[in-house]
Order: structure tokens, then sequence, then C-alpha cells
């Protein structure tokens, strides 16, 4: 047999190449490359090897940035997730005025840009000027998301919540008005209660787009930095200093690359894990595969 | 099991009909009887589906009552109807094993688990799905599938009626002859009041007792298969069941039979006096089945032109026209078919008389 080859299929998909090698490979080698080097000035480098990886993890500022971030992204996903549920299944499942008014309501805080959002509740939350926060304060609650750390976490998962349940329930709702009439008629037939509608049909018919959810709460609130950055700086103290906040003071505020890069790998590291596990976790619970 | 009777039954989607022409469903009076097997046939959107979810209470009717054995069930919700029924894509808990499945209807309506246990094993011995019990329902065939939606409605010891929903739809075609036979063994040995929807004339003429024809929100025609193939009470009826359709030409009437374009055609003296009783516009209507085309003439039989032939497996369609008017005759096999021009018989036991669409006799 006489095979030919003809390399000049490879052609096709060098500008997929390219843009993912300038998107995403060469940044991040360029990353790797600062994690393992020493460097003073152009031309002055050593090599250090996984030096700072060793240091960058004893850090404890970074355990206890990390440990808040999983607080975070946890509550996160706690509240968020249910919440974003239970606005769908209260959202229309009819299509007309009173869905598209629901939606467009929704929608309001996914369309402001994000360092906005973090002034909107600076003001919103100031204990002489915002209405929240003089209404809390005049009803006798001191609050000042400034002085006290529990303030600020309040105020911060506040937003949060705020901002993003509302992709959870179109992502919801998205799956809910995907499931045929007949799934409810044979349900009504069968006398299934409320409860076990939800649980054997609209909870199963929402798996895919509750896995997106979830992980993109996931991703999205592991690396959140411009609302609290504008909202608090990581403070009072260090109390809402996260994962990303911590990395720009190290990279941009004392300028110490090496580190900075070897924690940004790490960072990356972590991420994709849990991304993976939950995503293994969600396609298969319920469903009877082991694999 | 039970009989169900519709009184002045009547259904609209709209929230002000204007008139008649707005009701999905006109007024009607029907009776299922306990035990029948019935086909609901007609074309998408003549009001199967409607007719279908009003009996099971997944629609309220806009007007008139529907009775169970003589009790008045028309508000009562779907739960409480005994009412099972098969839809059309098969509806299955995919997160349950078929037995969970099966097991269901039971345990929302509080069953014993042992009396659970011993039903579903009884039904999925009956519907073939013993093996699969303790396997996840998400991964079975289309035909399994659709055998649990069935089976779900089985289980239920204190079920009226089985309602079908066309479906057979999303079923491979060889899976199909099994399934019908599966059903019919079913119904035969279960004595329950079937109503199958489809607008598969051959699905409704090979499973049911007797067909009920719909169209535009009317029943038309109720009987069985063999009255609607030889005496179609409706020119509908006539068109949509049998493959080709009903021929239908239009006559005028004369002292001992009808005339077509010239050419006259028997007809018995009592059909006669009843269509000049009836008035209107007469057609004949005769099957392609019920004529014959013959190389000599005889008994004045009228000369065709033969226009085309269409070689159908086991059988011939020859499209002939007599006069003006476009006519299919069903040629047998063994029919050595005529060249050009041949001879059309009829035949007058089977050629029927129309008043307006109407049969006459």
């Amino acid at each position: 047999m006489n095979k030919t080859y003809d390399n000049r299929a490879w052609f096709l998909v060098l500008p997929v190449f390219l843009v993912v090698a300038f998107s995403a490979i060469i940044p991040l080698v360029t990353v790797v490359n600062y994690s393992v080097q020493d460097i003073f000035g152009p031309g002055e480098r050593y090599f250090v090897g996984l030096e700072w990886f060793r240091e960058v993890l004893r850090d404890t500022r970074l355990h206890e940035a990390l440990w808040r971030q999983f607080l975070f992204s946890g509550l996160v996903l706690l509240i968020e997730i249910p919440l974003g549920v239970a606005i769908a299944l209260m959202m229309p499942r009819r299509s007309g005025w009173a869905a598209s008014l629901a939606l467009v309501l929704l929608a309001l805080p996914l369309l402001i840009p994000w360092n906005v959002i973090g002034t909107i509740w600076i003001i919103f939350t100031r204990p002489d000027i915002g209405l929240l926060g003089y209404a809390v304060n005049s009803a006798g609650i001191p609050f000042d998301h400034t002085a006290a750390p529990l303030d600020a976490w309040i105020t911060v998962m506040l937003m949060e919540v705020w901002h993003w349940t509302p992709l959870v329930a179109l992502l919801a709702y998205a799956g809910l008005r995907a499931i045929p009439e007949a799934y409810y008629q044979a349900a009504r037939i069968d006398g299934a209660s409320d409860w076990a509608v939800f649980r054997y049909i609209q909870l199963p018919k929402m798996r895919g787009v509750l896995t997106i959810a979830v992980l993109l709460r996931f991703m999205d609130s592991f690396l959140i930095y411009a609302e609290p950055f504008v909202l608090t700086g990581g403070g009072p103290g260090n109390s809402t200093t996260f994962l990303s906040i911590h990395l720009v003071k190290i990279a941009v505020g004392q300028f110490d690359l090496g580190p900075a890069a070897a924690f940004s790998i790490i960072y990356f590291l972590i991420v994709l894990l849990f991304s993976w596990v939950f995503y293994q976790v969600l396609q298969r619970v319920g469903t009877g595969d082991r694999r | 099991m039970a009989r169900i009777e519709f009184k002045q039954l009547a259904h609209t989607y709209r929230a002000d009909p204007r008139g008649l022409e707005d009701y999905a469903l006109k007024p009607m009076n029907q009776v299922w009887r306990d035990g029948g097997a019935y086909a609901l046939l007609g074309p998408s959107g003549c009001g199967k589906t409607t007719l279908l979810n009003i009996i099971s209470g997944l629609l309220q009717p806009t007007a008139g009552r529907v009775y169970f054995d003589g009790v008045d069930v028309t508000e009562r919700p779907t739960a409480q109807r005994n009412i099972a029924q098969v839809f059309q894509f098969p509806v299955i808990y995919d997160t349950m094993t078929v037995f969970d499945n099966l097991a269901f209807p039971l345990r929302n309506r509080r069953v014993p688990e042992p009396e659970v246990k011993r039903t579903v094993e009884r039904v999925a011995e009956m519907l073939e799905l013993g093996a699969e019990l303790r396997r996840r329902a998400r991964g079975l065939s289309a035909d399994a599938k659709q055998k649990i939606s069935l089976g779900r409605g089985l289980v239920r010891s204190d079920v009226a009626a089985i309602l079908f929903d066309e479906p057979l739809t999303v079923i491979d075609p060889h899976l199909k002859w099994t399934l019908r036979r599966k059903l019919k063994q079913i119904h035969q040995s279960l004595g329950l009041t079937l109503i199958y929807v489809t607008h598969d004339q051959t699905e409704a003429l090979t499973f049911a007792d007797e067909v009920v024809v719909m169209h535009d929100g009317r029943v038309l025609q109720s009987g069985t298969p063999q009255e609607l193939f030889e005496a179609p009470a409706h020119k509908f009826v006539g068109h949509f069941v049998g493959s080709p359709g009903m021929n239908f030409l239009p006559c005028v009437l004369e002292a001992d039979g009808a005339r077509v374009d010239g050419v006259r055609i028997a007809l018995p003296p009592d059909v006669v006096a009843k269509g000049r009783r009836a008035g209107g516009r007469f057609e004949i209507g005769v099957r392609p089945e019920a004529l014959r085309l013959e190389a000599e003439p005889r008994n004045g039989a009228p000369r065709v032109r033969i226009e085309a032939l269409a070689e159908l497996g086991h059988y011939r369609i020859a499209a002939v026209r007599l006069g003006t008017h476009p006519l299919k005759v069903k040629l047998p096999e063994e029919q050595e078919p005529p060249r050009d021009a041949a001879y059309l018989c009829f035949t007058p036991a089977l050629t029927r008389l129309y008043a307006d669409g109407v049969l006459v006799g």
C-alpha cells in the first residue's frame, strides 16, 4: 500500500493554533519562566528552581487568603445556586409580558461594569448617606464595612449575591423552559406532589445548566477581584483580602514577580482541580454511573 | 374500567370565541364503551389530543360534561380520575431505576411497599421488562421507555381507561408491530378501555375494534374498520381512510341511477329515492378496490383512457380518466395491465352516493 501524506492540511489549523498560542500558551509559559528565576533587571537574572514555590507555600498571609477564598466561594455556591433555582421556579412558566419583564429585571445587575458595582455598594452601605447603611444604623444596629470585618463580609456577600444570583436564575430558567409539557402532564397523572415533580423531573432536567452555573460561579468567585477591591480594598485589616487581591499586592505592589508567578501557577492549578472535581461529581450524581 | 360519556362537550383555547370556527372541539355527544379498543384517527390539528386531554382532565372543557360510569367527573383533577396516559415521546423519570419508575404512581398514592413490589413485578413480567427492573431508566431504548410509560398506567389497579397519544411515533418500524401486538394482548387480558390517538390509518385499523374519525373538531364517523372502508359516512373519511383514498365523481341523479359526464352508473332504487329527498350536490364515491378494468366492453362499461400506472409491489394503481374526471383503480397483481384504454366496471354493492359530501346510501 502506498500512502500519500499531504501535510498541507496542517495549515488549516494554523489560525486557531496562533490564536491559542497568543491568548493562552505564551502568557502561561512566560509565567512559568518567571516562577523559576530571580529577576533583578534586564539581563540580570538567576535560575532559582522551585525556591519561589517553597517560599509562597510557607507564606502565612497566603494561607489565610486561601482559606478566606474557600469560605467565600463555598458561601457563594451555597447561597446562589439554591436561591437562583428558587427564583427560576417562581418565574412565569409561559412566555408573555410577565416573563419578559422578570427576565429584564433579573438581567439588570449583570449589565453593570464590575467596578461600578463596587462603587454602587460603597455608596449604598455608607452609614452617613447610604440608603442601606443609614437605615440599618438608624434601626439601632451599628453597621460600617470600613471598620468591622463582619460588616465588610456581609457587604461583600450581599453584593456578590445581588450581582450574580441572576445569572444562576437565568440558566436555571432556561433549563426549566426546556422541559416538555408532557412531563408535567405525566406527573399529574401519576399523582406526583409538587416536591416530587421538583425532585424527579425539574432537578434532573436542570443538571446540565446547573453544572454550568456551579462551574461559572465557582471559577468567577474564586477569581473575584474588582468588586471587593473597589468596595473594601481587602480590608479592614486583611479581612477581605482574597487570593487575587493578595496576588496583585505581591506582583504590582511589591513587584516580586517570581513569587507572584509561582503563586499564579498554584492558583491556576487549584481552580482547574476544583472545576474538574465539580464537573465529574455533577455529571454523575444520581445517574447510577460509577466510573 | 369505565364507560366514558360526553354530553354536549366542546372546547376552545380562545378566551373570546366569536363562533363555532374558534372551537377546537365542536359540541359533541360520544360514548366510549367499557372495555372497548378505540382508535381516534384524524389529521394533525383536528382536535384528537384536545379530546384526550379532556378525558384525562389535563384540560377543562369550555362546555359540556364528562361522565365515567354515569358519574360526572368534569371538575375532578387528573390525579383523581383513574386515567393513564401514554404520550408521544416517552416520559420517564431519568434518575430512577425501571422498578422505581413503575412504582412511582403507587408510592405517590401511599400503597404499602409489599403490594408495590408484587404489582410492579407482575406488570414488568407482562411487558417483558423483568430483566431490566434494576437498571436506570435513562439508558434504555425508546421502545423500552415507552413500555415503562405504559407500565406506569398498568400498575394502578383502579385504572378506568388508558389513553395513548400517538405512542409509536418515536419507535423503530420493526418494533412498532411487536409493541402494537403487546397492546392488543394487554387489552384482551385486562379488558381495559383503550383510546388510541393516531394519524396513521394502518395503526388505527389494525389496533381498534372501533375507529373514530375526526376532522376539524368534529367526529365524522365512528365504526369498525370495515364500515369505514366500505361505507364512509363523509367524503373526508373516504379520502382519509384507504390508500389511495376513495374516488369521487360529480354526477346528476336519474330515474334508475346516476350519470357522470354522460356515462350511466347503476344505483339501487332506494338510494336514488333517498338522494332525491336529501337534495344538494351529488357525487358518486367508489373505492379503487371496487373498480375493475376489462379489456372487452361488457354491459355498457364505459371506455377510459389510462394515464399512468404505478407499481406498488403486489398490486398496481392505474390512474385513468372517465370523461373529464380522474380516477384511481387498484389492479390485482396477476392481471396483465391493459394498454392506453380499457373498459371500467363498477361493483354495484360498493358504489356509494353522496349528497353535499355526506353519505346517502
